[in-house]
């Protein structure tokens, strides 16, 4: 009786380690700066999170299918780039495009998610068509994008300057709120309801899991191998894409520099979220939380008054330990 | 007679995979300067004792002897240093090196210089020499293996194991790449190092060659050993009813359908890949199980897989109820009513980390129209897909704690009939089944040939890719033989002996010596 209950509590704590990890930080926090649990740090952090949690997102979905996508940060970067130059206003000095006018912002929010479309559908072509490993190809796509991103904001007459000078209208998509909730978080709490929605209600869903759990059986069932692999690239991109727009909104600014280590971020936490590199595995509430986790360490540590620099060695151990147990509970199942 | 009279013992060796005790008890006794033919039906458990004895798997129970001591065998490397070596089934070659540093690969000969160890090229080619010149063989030390033939590749792996001074060698099906000349060859060194007191463990399905060339016979049956006799004793017919165990009778359901219109036709297919098959022409009626036989390297899979649409043919064409079809991806066979079960479950068939549910209805899932869809017409219906997972795996009795189960735990035979679940769901006309019972234990087996006969009786294709003798002969109707990727014969019920279908799948090996060193893989 005893040791079965032991058991079932080890079981319980190995199920939901990521919850109790997070709850213990929060707890931690809390105790030592009791104002961190108020509705606005948690608002803030949840705003600050949402490019990743975007970010992610799209990352899971490629992770799933048992690919890898290392774009995804700097392409973030080159949304930010594009979609800011075509939301500055004509009075601005250095205006990136000086002959264009001022647009309604959907257009530069549009390119944005264009540019990250198209690039993820390029890189999917490269991976599912050419069979180039996606690590290999999608590292390429890295560099060629970030090539592409100094080479743009090195145009005249910015000369690599920061973009500023946004209109209003695109800067308040980034920073304003509705009943206390920010449209970025609004953005992604949709993002990842209608991930979550087609990667357990749908078809194509299914299609994704069956791809990354065993993609020649996938073969034999008759699904559309490649199509499906270069829909899982081309998402990730367009969540690039939209977590750049978002960037560049939030911050008023954007630079090649924008979402550089991103993607390394964004893998873990669909890792420590449950996901497995080996395919067919993952979730999004998993990935959600893993990206939370991350951001409250970084939240947090300044709130308590450490060195913000300590959250690479908690987010390095957490990285480590949450594997780790991962690894112990497979390897009781096989 | 002392216990030193053998080189190696294997005692009560037991393993168990998953749903499946392959090894029961196993105790097999090898005399030094002798060949020792090992033989059983394909998952008798021969392959599964040499791993075991090689260190390859890890024993549950029992232990293994050398000259009448137990030894550890942890790790290959280890039983090596022991004097045991194995020639695989598979080639373990490193192609882009050559002749002498794969075969003294792990342990090439250095001189010691400055602290550094130096590869000692001389030594090497010249021990190399040594060696092929024992066996008589006319390699070039230096050649890079990837200009080899496969035969060769085989003699160099026997030549490694010489130069390991093998007490022992285990050879796993050494001739079934071979040509007839090429096996020649192979038995004059098996001879030679015989007379030089090296024991030979022989694993082969061909009784001619054992009978020729072994000194004794041990044969198993299900994971356990039947005997071990000496091989004049032996004649055809002993080994196969000793191998094939008495109750064959019983092995298979009463036969109770017939054959009808002919529904599946192929003509003159041959593959786009070269060196795969080549003009094949069959037809297959509704109600009839028809099977494909062949030794290994007959390109039945290939073939299959053809008709699937998984690889791409060169010529030749299919027509399904005399009408032309082409078919170029699995959509496409799907939507003909072809179902295909792969032969390597594992790596084709199952979705490991994903539910019983799931893998059980993906196939179906895919059609047009959907069928799963809920009211919204986007959304799966989960209750849909539930219950249609429920009515196979009651139906086909699969034991699963739950729908939810991830398929990896379950055993080979519930995976493999959760498979065969799969492709029922989508009501196929023509259902091929490569190697259907491979791996999975006698109950399971029993029940797939039940429904094998049932489908049979609904009047559907039943396209049987087997390579176990008994199972091909007890179930079809007829009989396609293949052999090296030509059709060699089709038997009818009446002709299919074991024989019959042996002579069949080494004919043209026997008629055509193709030359092997052009057969480069």
């Amino acid at each position: 009786m005893n040791a079965a209950s032991s058991r079932n509590f080890r079981k319980l704590m190995a199920d939901n380690v990521l919850y109790i990890c997070l709850i213990m930080m929060i707890v931690v926090i809390a105790v030592i700066a009791p104002s961190f649990l108020s509705l606005g740090v948690l608002t803030d952090i949840l705003t600050q999170s949402a490019p990743r949690v975007v970010l992610a997102m799209g990352l899971l979905v490629v992770i799933i299918s048992c690919g890898i996508d290392m774009t995804v940060g700097r392409l973030a970067g080159l949304s930010a780039i594009i979609s800011g130059s075509l939301a500055q206003t004509v009075t601005y000095n250095l205006k990136f495009w000086p002959g264009l006018p001022e647009f309604p912002i959907f257009v530069p929010i549009l390119v944005g998610l264009l540019v990250g479309l198209l690039v993820g559908c390029v890189t999917g072509m490269i991976v599912s068509r050419l069979r180039v490993p996606a690590f290999l190809a999608t590292l390429g796509m890295q560099m060629i994008i970030y090539g592409a991103s100094l080479l743009l904001i090195n145009k005249k007459p910015n000369h690599s300057q920061p973009l500023a000078g946004y209109v209003t209208a695109f800067s308040d998509f980034g920073t304003g709120s509705i009943a206390g909730i920010s449209y970025l978080a609004i953005i992604a709490i949709a993002v990842m309801i209608l991930v979550h929605i087609m990667l357990t209600r749908t078809t194509l869903g299914k299609n994704i899991f069956a791809i990354g759990g065993n993609r020649e059986a996938a073969i034999v069932a008759g699904i559309n191998v490649h199509k499906i692999e270069i829909f899982t690239y081309a998402l990730c991109g367009l969540l690039a894409g939209l977590a750049g727009v978002m960037l560049s909104a939030r911050t008023g600014s954007a630079t090649p520099s924008y979402g550089e280590g991103y993607e390394l971020d964004a893998i873990a936490s669909c890792i420590i979220g449950g996901a497995s590199f080996t395919g067919g595995i993952g979730s999004v509430p998993g990935a959600f939380l893993g990206v939370i986790i991350f951001n409250v360490i970084n939240y947090g540590l300044t709130f308590i008054g450490l060195s913000s620099y300590f959250q690479y060695i908690v987010k390095g151990l957490i990285i480590v330990f949450a594997v780790a147990l991962d690894m112990r509970k497979y390897a009781r199942n096989a | 007679m002392s216990e030193h009279s053998y080189v190696l013992e294997a005692r009560n060796v037991s393993k168990s995979f998953p749903g499946v005790k392959a090894l029961d008890h196993v105790t097999l006794k090898i005399r030094p300067g002798t060949v020792h033919a090992l033989m059983g039906e394909n998952g008798a458990g021969k392959s599964t004792l040499m791993k075991c004895i090689f260190g390859m798997y890890t024993m549950d129970e029992g232990e293994i002897l050398i000259h009448g001591k137990a030894v550890p065998v942890a790790h290959p490397r280890d039983v090596m240093d022991l004097g045991v070596s194995m020639i695989h089934q598979e080639l373990h070659a490193i192609p882009p090196q050559n002749v002498m540093e794969n075969i003294w690969v792990g342990r090439i000969p250095h001189r010691k210089a400055l602290g550094v160890k130096w590869v000692d090229k001389k030594r090497m080619y010249r021990e190399t020499r040594e060696i092929f010149q024992k066996l008589d063989l006319s390699i070039d030390p230096k050649v890079k293996v990837s200009t080899l033939s496969t035969s060769y590749c085989q003699l160099l792996e026997i030549a490694r194991a010489v130069s390991f001074g093998a007490k022992v060698i285990i050879m796993d099906e050494p001739t079934s790449s071979l040509t007839e000349k090429e096996a020649e060859i192979l038995f004059r060194i098996i001879k030679q190092l015989r007379s030089e007191n090296v024991a030979i463990i022989y694993i082969s399905h061909k009784i001619d060659e054992i009978l020729q060339i072994s000194d004794e016979v041990t044969i198993m049956r299900d994971g356990a050993v039947v005997g071990t006799w000496d091989a004049n004793q032996m004649t055809t017919d002993l080994i196969v009813s000793r191998m094939v165990g008495r109750e064959m009778t019983h092995r298979f359901p009463p036969r109770d359908h017939t054959p009808g219109e002919v529904w599946l036709e192929a003509a003159h297919v041959t593959s786009a890949a070269p060196r795969s098959f080549t003009d094949i022409s069959f037809q297959v009626r509704r109600g009839e199980i028809f099977g494909i036989g062949g030794l290994v390297g007959a390109q039945r899979t290939e073939l299959v897989e053809s008709l699937f649409g998984l690889r791409a043919i060169a010529s030749g064409q299919l027509s399904i109820h005399g009408v032309k079809v082409a078919i170029t991806c699995a959509k496409d066979a799907i939507h003909n009513g072809m179902a295909l079960l792969t032969e390597e479950r594992r790596a084709k068939g199952i979705f490991g980390v994903l539910s019983l549910t799931d893998n059980m209805v993906m196939v179906r899932q895919n059609l047009k129209p959907p069928v799963y869809l809920g009211k919204s017409r986007i959304l799966l219906d989960r209750k849909k897909r539930d219950a249609d997972a429920r009515k196979f795996a009651d139906t086909l009795r699969i034991k699963a704690p739950s729908l939810k189960t991830r398929i990896l735990t379950l055993s080979g035979g519930n995976q493999q009939k959760a498979l065969v679940g799969r492709w029922l769901l989508t009501a196929p006309t023509i259902l091929i089944m490569d190697e259907p019972t491979r791996g999975i234990d006698v109950g399971a087996k029993y029940e797939i040939y039940e429904l094998m006969e049932q489908l049979a009786r609904e009047g559907k294709c039943v396209i049987m890719v087997s390579s176990e003798m008994p199972e091909l002969i007890g179930m079809s109707d007829r009989i396609m033989v293949m052999c090296e990727g030509h059709l060699s014969g089709i038997l009818n019920r009446e002709d299919a002996t074991e024989e019959a279908v042996m002579a069949l799948a080494s004919t043209y090996k026997k008629n055509q010596g193709v030359d092997e060193n052009e057969r480069r893989e």
